[in-house]
């Protein structure tokens, strides 16, 4: 494949505002969207703001709009536009702009801050803490979450919603409270916290996070509705609630 | 007055780098009792420990009963070529297996064995199933962890926060000197102890699966705070780097591959690796395919497949492939799995691969081989330490982690990472508090020294020069890629040598565009400094070790030589000159040296 020139509009910009700039480049094969803003800043833009990592889908830190879609840039290839597209890319709407692409991501390292610690229960008495895969398949699909936090950037209740940013953890927390809740060893009691400061309730299930996760999570099905259930269990339901008085974690 | 010019902050213990060991070290400190900052320059939770696929190895016993740390030992030491510092491959062979099942107390989740203990896979160079992971993601699993685990704790983390300089007093640490990346400002720690945790410089190289983190900043801010660097000749290039498309190559490919069953073909379909045993490892290692394919389940009665020798003999072997004609149009070999293992179970244990082939080269790794050549991955040199505290030869300052240097020798066996950030990461935070502790009175910072450096990294805004950071740094890899690469001959490493001069002469001509506020641009010209710094020394020690071991093959000397056998080859700076010195090894005990000639 020869070398193709694209036509990219790239935001630039700071807090005071910014605007699209236009940049034409060429592409080499196999090129991803972050291969082509790193050229733009070699060759055209020395000071172009841009987070990365890895380059390969494992860090989370190149998270971008491209073309209004939320997503990684170095797993976004140049070939899945078509030839003559105009390709857009401007940073996640959701957090305050640092500069260019690069955004202030703080409010997501605050919510992990409010997540009470993981609190292992006792050792068995041969020393050693026995699990069985099947028992932590679905704790593990959590833990693949490289919080590239593209799930906070689309969610509704924040996106359109800034003032609602200090009561609500967002996708990325629940999938986070639903691998506490659910691991074989914690002991620690998040109900109440999931209820009230993490705000769950704002969340209608639009599905939207699990639609922009890089790495296939099931946000939805698998982390937010089981944790809406446990709390429709453990604070509607007047058994489980007389329950909760003797036991007080149901995991 | 500095203190009240630049935002400063006053610390017992400043780790700098949150990757594995840095995390790791901050949590001991701190649980003695010291107050601690830790210090990176991406964001938290995204260093390259994040990018580690294969696992961590540690002589658990899980898979094999019969393992235990003097195996580990010894697997360790003959993989770097008996090179290693000894006693930091027995406190790591000893305490690697406590480190592992400490992440577990703290929330990280294993694959498991069907006894439901943790799971150990198949590497390089391991006798045993030693590597605990999850999938082919374990570095996530593992910095998460860690991670949250910090947080918790309390500890004050400053990300996107790049420090440059140390600052010292009457030749102790006293401080570090940097910049905030968002706003350009300028950050001052006042300290009694710093930590360095900040990784390797394989960013130097052009093919590498390193991130643009790995500029060698704690290589260089301790040499240049007159601190000694040791092995800096060897470098690892893993043998199994993404060939195709250019845009990937060098992406890692993790040994997990050959450690589930995956082998290496040329293009005429011949398991090119029996041809390629060394004598070093004959008595280990199968001669046949037939016993190669039944090692894979006993591994009591057959010898391990070459496929799995330690990475140097596998990089030089597809090197030599691809140089004979045997080798794949885009200039790799094939790595195929594929044929070998039903889909399922390839998605299952190496689901991040699966889907990085797919994304970025469009090959299905359940259906078709893999293209994979060598890419630069590991520093096995860097900062020297003691082994058992990890203290430098600069009081106050320690180092953890792929910034050290003695562990791994000439050659580091994968997996054998993770473990050493733990091990030492632990061992840092813990002798760093206890340094702390002892000094009483209080240091102070020079503030000339301070004003110095301000000046020097405002320059390329100021300057009148022309010099573009991103060009210097691609002639830089370029030039270390061709000319200090996988194989070596002095005619080269000498011309390497004039063109580093050369760049780090331009290097004073830069010229960076915009502001200081988040400026990539202005943060390279920064870097070029640590980069010309750990190339200079790489280079110069590749033409001192004038033998070939391990990860540093020399054309003109292709043999080891038993004199080089004996000695590390040290680099310091004095007076803005790097000089270096062979130093001879410590001697090992007569009962850890009867541990290298039991076969078993
Ligand atoms: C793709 C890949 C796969 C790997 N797989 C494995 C594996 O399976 N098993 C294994 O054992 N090893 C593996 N390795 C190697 C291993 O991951 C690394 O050697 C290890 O993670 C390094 O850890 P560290 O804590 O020393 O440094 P890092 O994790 O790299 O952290 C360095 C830290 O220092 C900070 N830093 C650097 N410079 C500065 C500065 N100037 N100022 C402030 N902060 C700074 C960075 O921001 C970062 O936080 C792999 C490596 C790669 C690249
Ligand atoms: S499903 Fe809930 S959390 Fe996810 S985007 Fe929709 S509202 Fe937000
Ligand atoms: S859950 Fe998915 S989308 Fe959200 S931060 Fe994690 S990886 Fe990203
Ligand atoms: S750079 Fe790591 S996910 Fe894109």
């Amino acid at each position: 494949m020869a070398e193709q020139q694209v036509h990219m509009r790239v935001w630039r910009g700071d807090a005071n505002g910014g605007e699209f700039k236009d940049y034409r480049i060429a592409v080499g094969e196999g090129q991803v969207v972050l291969d082509v803003i790193h050229a733009i800043q070699a060759q055209q833009a020395g000071d172009l703001a841009v987070r990365w990592n890895c380059k390969a889908g494992k860090c989370g830190s190149c998270s971008a709009e491209v073309n209004g879609k939320p997503r990684l840039m170095c797993m976004t290839r140049m070939n899945t536009f078509e030839p003559g597209e105009t390709i857009t890319v401007s940073p996640m709407r959701t957090f305050p702009i640092i500069r260019d692409l690069v955004t202030d991501v703080s409010y997501n390292y605050q919510k992990a801050k409010e997540i009470p610690a993981f609190k292992p229960k006792a050792k068995e008495s041969d020393g050693t803490r026995r699990m069985y895969q099947e028992d932590i398949d679905r704790v593990q699909e959590f833990h693949k979450c490289i919080e590239c936090f593209l799930c906070q950037n689309v969610c509704h209740v924040i996106r359109d919603h800034e003032d609602n940013k200090p009561a609500f953890s967002g996708p990325r927390f629940f999938v986070r409270l639903a691998s506490l809740e659910m691991h074989p060893l914690d002991t620690n009691d998040r109900m109440e916290l999931i209820k009230q400061k993490a705000g769950l309730g704002y969340c209608n299930i639009t599905k939207c996070c699990t639609e922009v996760c890089p790495e296939n999570i099931h946000i939805t099905d698998n982390a937010i509705i089981p944790l809406k259930e446990r709390v429709v269990d453990r604070f509607y339901d007047p058994i489980a609630k007389l329950m909760g008085l003797f036991s007080s974690k149901n995991k | 007055m500095a203190q009240e010019k630049y935002e400063t902050h006053e610390y017992d213990v400043v780790v700098i780098g949150a990757g594995g060991a840095g995390l790791r070290a901050a949590v001991e400190a701190s649980a003695h009792g010291v107050k601690t900052a830790l210090v990176c320059k991406s964001l938290l939770g995204k260093a390259h420990t994040v990018m580690a696929e294969g696992g961590i190895a540690a002589a658990m016993g899980n898979v094999y009963p019969e393992d235990n740390w003097k195996v580990h030992f010894r697997d360790t030491m003959r993989g770097g070529k008996l090179l290693n510092n000894w006693r930091m491959a027995q406190i790591h062979a000893q305490e690697a297996p406590d480190r592992v099942l400490e992440l577990e107390e703290w929330g990280a989740l294993f694959d498991r064995t069907k006894e439901g203990l943790i799971l150990q896979r198949d590497f390089g160079g391991h006798r045993y199933a030693r590597l605990a992971h999850v999938g082919d993601r374990t570095g996530l699993e593992m910095i998460r962890t860690l991670q949250q685990h910090a947080v918790h704790k309390g500890i004050d983390v400053y990300m996107e926060c790049n420090l440059q300089r140390l600052l010292t007093d009457g030749g102790k640490v006293s401080g570090a000197f940097g910049y905030w990346r968002e706003s350009g400002k300028f950050i001052m720690f006042k300290c009694k102890a710093v930590v360095l945790a900040t990784g390797g410089g394989g960013k130097a190289w052009k093919v590498t699966s390193n991130s643009w983190e790995y500029t060698g900043d704690g290589v260089t801010m301790a040499a240049d705070a007159g601190a000694d660097l040791m092995d800096m000749e060897f470098m690892q290039f893993h043998p199994t780097g993404m060939v195709w498309p250019p845009s990937v190559r060098g992406i890692l490919v993790t040994e997990g591959v050959r450690g589930d069953g995956g082998t290496l073909k040329n293009t005429k379909n011949e398991r090119f690796m029996f041809n390629y045993i060394p004598d070093f490892f004959k008595a280990e290692t199968a001669e046949t395919i037939e016993e190669a394919e039944r090692w894979y389940d006993d591994k009591r009665n057959n010898r391990r497949t070459p496929d799995l020798l330690p990475r140097d003999e596998v990089a030089r072997a597809i090197n030599s492939e691809v140089k004979a004609g045997r080798g794949t149009p885009h200039g790799g070999v094939f790595l195929d799995i594929a044929s070998r293992r039903p889909a399922d179970y390839i998605r299952k244990r190496l689901p991040s691969m699966y889907h990085q082939f797919k994304e970025l080269a469009d090959v299905d790794i359940t259906k078709e081989a893999m293209e994979v050549g060598p890419t630069c991955h590991y520093s096995m040199g860097g900062v020297r330490v003691d082994a058992d505290s990890t203290a430098t030869t600069v009081p106050g300052l320690f180092a953890a982690g792929e910034v050290a240097a003695g562990l791994h020798g000439a050659n580091r066996l994968g997996g054998n990472s993770l473990s050493d950030l733990l091990v030492f990461g632990r061992r840092a935070g813990l002798y760093a508090a206890q340094y702390a502790k002892s000094m009483s009175g209080s240091l102070s910072v020079n503030n000339d020294q301070v004003e110095e450096f301000a000046h020097t990294m405002l320059a390329p805004f100021e300057s009148k020069g022309n010099e573009n950071p991103y060009s210097i740094h691609s002639d830089l890899q370029e030039c270390m890629q061709d000319l200090v690469g996988i194989i070596r001959v002095e005619s080269e490493l000498n011309q390497a040598l004039e063109i580093i001069q050369k760049l780090k002469q331009r290097s004073h001509n830069l010229k960076v565009e915009g502001n200081r506020h988040y400026n990539p641009g202005w943060h390279l010209a920064l870097d070029l400094h640590s980069l010309l710094t750990f190339a200079e020394a790489a280079t110069l020690a590749a033409i001192i070790r004038k033998e070939s071991r391990g990860g540093h093959t020399r054309d003109d000397f292709p043999n080891t030589d038993a004199k080089f056998a004996k000695v590390n080859i040290i680099t310091r700076i004095s007076n803005g000159e790097m000089t270096q010195s062979q130093e001879p090894l410590p001697e090992m005990p007569d009962e850890l040296k009867a541990l290298l000639e039991e076969k078993k």
